[in-house]
């Protein structure tokens, strides 16, 4: 089956990011196919390479950069959502004038076509959060 | 592309106090463009976004429920509101919002698109839709 992921809350304060991220790996494992993962509202602040968390805890970031890299999945933050929160990458830094980026390798900044695109694609669209 | 479907976007908050339902509105909005078949359906505080008369003045919040009277111009062509949630909260059809809908090619017209309907309805309209984005 070909599964499109929506995540609507951070990391750490809320486990949707965990279910999501083992829902994911669970399914790619078992053969199916992850059409993208898209990140909204809070859920793109699972993309900042700046979290860290203490050595003992999981590392929520680092988890979905390594499922992407073994899987080449689509790590999709949005743009609207990202600008409100801080999310930033180099061409967003350019068009805003900030002097920093954030955003962690593998992860992409885009619009919500892309969340829509996903959903027309998808078999089945999963959103975790409350 | 691929063939048209059913797009169900389910509203489940009060407008103010998160962001999920302004947030649910721009997906709302950009989903139009994609020229798929879109409905919304509001349960529970989520029926509070359609209350008329809302003034955010005094929390320095942007209103932006007059949004929705203009889903009509944007490929939306239902509306749902859970009967149950409505009346739980002391409201009727008469404080909701009334969103009307336009043809343009064939000039069919419908005054409102809202339409209050039970729980039993509305299980059977997720049922049947492809996709369903909760909010």
């Amino acid at each position: 089956m070909k599964f499109a992921i929506q995540v609507n809350e951070g990391p750490y304060q809320h486990q949707a990011s965990d279910s999501a991220y083992h829902f994911t790996k669970a399914a790619l494992e078992k053969g199916h196919e992850c059409f993208r993962v898209f990140f909204y509202h809070d859920g793109v602040l699972n993309s900042t390479r700046l979290t860290t968390p203490p050595q003992d805890d999981r590392n929520v970031v680092n988890n979905w950069m390594e499922l992407a890299e073994k899987y080449d999945l689509d790590l999709v933050v949005c743009v609207a959502a990202a600008q409100r929160r801080g999310i930033v990458d180099e061409g967003e830094a350019q068009r805003n004038g900030k002097d920093a980026t954030n955003l962690a390798p593998r992860f992409r900044i885009s619009g919500l076509g892309q969340l829509v695109e996903a959903a027309i694609q998808c078999d089945k669209l999963v959103v975790f959060g409350d | 592309m691929s063939d048209k479907k059913q797009f169900m976007f389910l509203n489940r908050r009060a407008p103010y106090g998160t962001i999920y339902a302004w947030e649910s509105l721009e997906v709302v909005l950009i989903a139009a463009a994609f020229e798929q078949a879109v409905s919304l359906a509001f349960v529970d505080d989520g029926v509070y976004q359609l209350v008329t008369g809302q003034d955010t003045s005094g929390i320095g919040m942007k209103n932006f429920s007059p949004t929705y009277k203009t889903l009509g111009d944007y490929e939306v062509r239902h509306i749902y509101v859970d009967k149950d949630s409505l009346e739980s909260r002391g409201l009727t059809q008469d404080d909701l919002q009334v969103v009307p809908w336009e043809d343009w090619e064939t000039e069919e017209t419908v005054d409102n698109i809202v339409e209050v309907v039970d729980s039993a309805k509305l299980a059977e309209l997720l049922e049947a839709s492809d996709v369903v984005f909760s909010f």
